[in-house]
């Protein structure tokens, strides 16, 4: 099972390699893992994609929460918050094809961001089911470079 | 009035009432020992930063109190971290301070500079990078608060010289405010009321105590425990004298070479009692065959320690101090006679036991007779290998803090320079290093600081000529190819006792052995190495196989 794990962590040096060294030290992969500001200065927010089944969910969880940096860990799933990410997807695209791209981009409310003479750049955000739906109708035009931010989470009240 | 960084250093040390300090000096932490100079708390001189750790920690395991450290940067950090590790790994309070290059050069591969905190990071509690010299005494305070509270550990405190150097006003605070560190202390009601209602319908019960019991002092709230509920207990290797081994409840250690009795009790079990114990692999083997029928009570401050390899029926976040006092108040004692009696029989049925041959000393004898011969009144710390494990099973340990060991990481050459710590702890008491001849050649440079100290330890070697313990698992796993754990080509430990200024004594038979030992507590000034030369190829039984279970069992008898 996929978790989406939210920590808020003091906004420190170190704090980063202290949560990523935690996961590679027992073995966890992390499917993505994102890091920002918050709306407090001192607060930093860590959006971590995690598998695994219940045990090592819970592991990760009390692992994280041993951390001294760390002061909330949530455990964040589809109903109870909002998720998003944004990807840039850089397609194969002669003109030939250019409408056919332009199509697909139009349904994702997607983004033209750069085009050349063989390639287009797109840009979606959105949740990130929805963004493994926009690659899959692109594949095949050839991508040819694809990028992803990893997931921002937030709880819903 | 301001004061540099390395006064305030020192200032903290003694607001936290630090005694003794263990260390090696360098050129980033000379301003610091310039101010140690005149400190009014002891600094032990260590030969090798590895020793300065063990030592702080034999301390600390021996005390209660913090255990304390300073080393230089780079090599002299680099050489402290088996120390770290093996306190992390056992739980061991300890604030060790390495000098760091200064500020302005860290990063770029300055002379000495090692990435102290990143190297330590896994192996510690926490630690911290100091950056300016306004922080040094917030972060010290914290240092010794993370140190000592909740699940113990080791925190390392990185200080470039520039901030040692650097000077501001002395504030110690007054509290520690971390908002997101806060251990717990009291288990919840609602848990203990259930997990005592377990207890009182249970039929086959067994407490295992762990760690935990001795570094949250529960061991006289154990002991009311057991009393009201009668229900037998055995130990890990780190809950040696948690309670006392004399007590006909005692099932001594269970594990990879714990007696029959405790494990097959355990196994048998309904329901199982943890007390600060964490469910090592070498307690549980085959976590799969481990307790086929039995329920788990699981009581622990660390919360993460909970259904990490056996999952737990009742969890009890809290100290083992608090949490048993509550149950023993609530608790009704369970109707377990029957069980009582069969495990009883058991343990008189199947004694630890060794052969005796003509005049060769087996080990374990010499293990049974330091206990005679010190009333079971000292304290013990050990090596790694055989002689620990004869040290667990053929001592009986009563007292908490009187068996010192490596029992998470295992790290040979922890013995000897922990019982410096120990005996520096407990000047009241004799401190024992049972020892390997492997072993004890791996800090064996720390004996001149016992001489210079005074300090009378005894170290007692089980010379087998081997790393026994590796030959004893290629014997019974590896058809006997003993490739490369013979060590016969040794010094002469009699002779290097006396190079150092301490006594030497070799015995060869059976005979000798009580005289060498009498000779031994009647020295009180010196160090003593007793060089017994044992039984080369004597084996530690019972063993289950790692990753095996109680019916793998191999006991002498089988073999
Ligand atoms: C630092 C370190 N290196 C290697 C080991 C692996 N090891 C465990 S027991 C052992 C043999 C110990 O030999 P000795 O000290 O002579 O004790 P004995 O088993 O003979 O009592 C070894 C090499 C270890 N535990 N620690």
């Amino acid at each position: 099972m996929r978790h989406v794990i939210s920590v808020k962590v003091e906004n420190k040096f170190g704090v980063l390699a202290r949560v990523a060294g935690l996961f590679s030290a027992r073995g966890y992969n992390i499917d993505s893992l994102t890091v920002s500001q918050t709306e407090q200065e001192d607060i930093s927010v860590m959006t971590i994609v995690v598998r695994g089944d219940d045990r090592i969910i819970e592991q990760v969880k009390k692992q994280l929460n041993k951390l001294i940096d760390i002061i909330k860990v949530t455990d964040h799933n589809e109903f109870s918050a909002v998720q998003r990410e944004l990807a840039l997807v850089k397609v194969n695209a002669q003109p030939a094809k250019r409408t056919e791209v332009y199509q697909i981009a139009e349904i994702f409310r997607a983004e033209i961001v750069d085009i050349s003479v063989k390639t287009m750049t797109l840009e979606v955000t959105g949740e990130p089911g929805r963004i493994d739906s926009f690659i899959e109708l692109l594949r095949p035009y050839a991508i040819k470079e694809m990028i992803r931010t990893g997931r921002v989470s937030m709880g819903k009240e | 009035m301001k004061i540099s960084g390395a006064e305030i250093l020192i200032e903290c040390l003694k607001k936290e009432g630090v005694e003794v300090m263990f260390g090696y000096p360098g050129g980033v932490v000379i301003p610091i020992f310039h101010h140690i100079f005149n400190a009014p708390f002891k600094f032990i001189l260590a030969r090798h930063e590895q020793g300065a750790v063990h030592a702080a920690d034999g301390y600390a395991r021996a005390s209660g109190k913090v255990g304390v450290a300073l080393t230089t940067s780079g090599p002299g950090a680099t050489n402290a971290v088996t120390g770290i590790a093996t306190a992390y790994m056992d739980s061991v309070p300890l604030v060790v301070i390495t000098g760091q290059v200064s500020t302005a050069m860290i990063g770029n591969d300055a002379f000495q500079e090692a990435d102290t905190t990143g190297i330590t990071r896994p192996v510690t509690k926490h630690n911290f990078l100091v950056q300016n010299v306004e922080e040094l005494a917030r972060i010290v305070k914290e240092a010794f608060f993370i140190a000592s509270t909740g699940r113990p550990g080791p925190v390392v405190i990185d200080i470039p010289v520039d901030v040692s150097k650097a000077e501001t006003k002395f504030v110690y605070p007054e509290e520690v405010k971390l908002r997101s560190y806060k251990p717990v202390y009291k288990g919840h009601p609602v848990q203990i009321e259930k997990a005592c209602r377990l207890i009182e319908t249970s039929k086959r019960p067994v407490i295992y105590a762990g760690g935990g019991v001795i570094a949250s002092n529960a061991a006289a709230e154990l002991a009311e425990f057991v009393k009201k509920t009668g229900i037998p207990i055995t130990t890990t290797l780190m809950g040696l004298g948690a309670y006392p081994e004399t007590d006909p409840l005692a099932l001594k250690m269970l594990g990879m070479h714990g007696t029959f009795y405790a494990n097959q009790a355990v196994h048998d079990s309904d329901l199982l009692i943890a007390v600060g114990a964490r469910f090592d692999d070498r307690v549980t083997g085959n976590v799969s065959e481990f307790i086929p029928e039995a329920k788990v009570i699981h009581i622990d401050i660390d919360p993460a320690s909970v259904s990490k390899s056996v999952q737990v029926d009742i969890p009890i976040v809290g100290d083992c101090k608090a949490v048993l006092h509550e149950m023993t108040k609530i608790v009704k004692p369970p109707q377990i006679q029957e069980w009582v009696d069969a495990i009883l029989k058991m343990k008189k049925e199947n004694p630890l036991t060794y052969g005796s041959d003509g005049t060769r000393i087996k080990p374990q004898y010499v293990v049974e007779r330091i206990y005679e011969l010190t009333k079971g009144d000292a304290v013990i710390t050990t090596e790694v290998g055989q002689n620990q494990m004869w040290a667990a099973q053929f001592y009986q340990y009563t007292q908490p803090r009187s068996f010192i060991s490596s029992g998470g990481l295992g790290t040979m050459g922890f013995g000897f320079p922990a019982a410096i710590g120990a005996q520096l702890a407990r000047p009241d008491k004799r401190v024992i290093d049972i020892a390997g001849d492997g072993s004890i050649q791996m800090n064996i440079q720390e004996l001149i600081v016992a001489v210079q100290h005074r300090l009378p330890i005894i170290i007692a070697i089980l010379n087998n000529g081997f790393l026994g313990m590796v030959r004893q698992w290629q014997q019974l796993f590896f058809d006997k190819r003993y490739s490369h754990s013979c060590i016969s080509f040794s010094p002469d430990f009699v002779k290097l006792a006396e190079a150092y200024g301490a006594v030497g004594i070799r015995v060869e038979k059976r005979e000798e052995v009580d005289e060498a030992i009498r000779r031994a507590l009647s020295e009180t000034e010196k160090p003593v190495i007793l060089d017994f030369h044992v039984d080369r190829e004597e084996n530690v039984y019972p063993i289950i196989p790692a990753g095996k279970s109680v019916k793998d069992m191999i006991t002498r008898e089988l073999v």
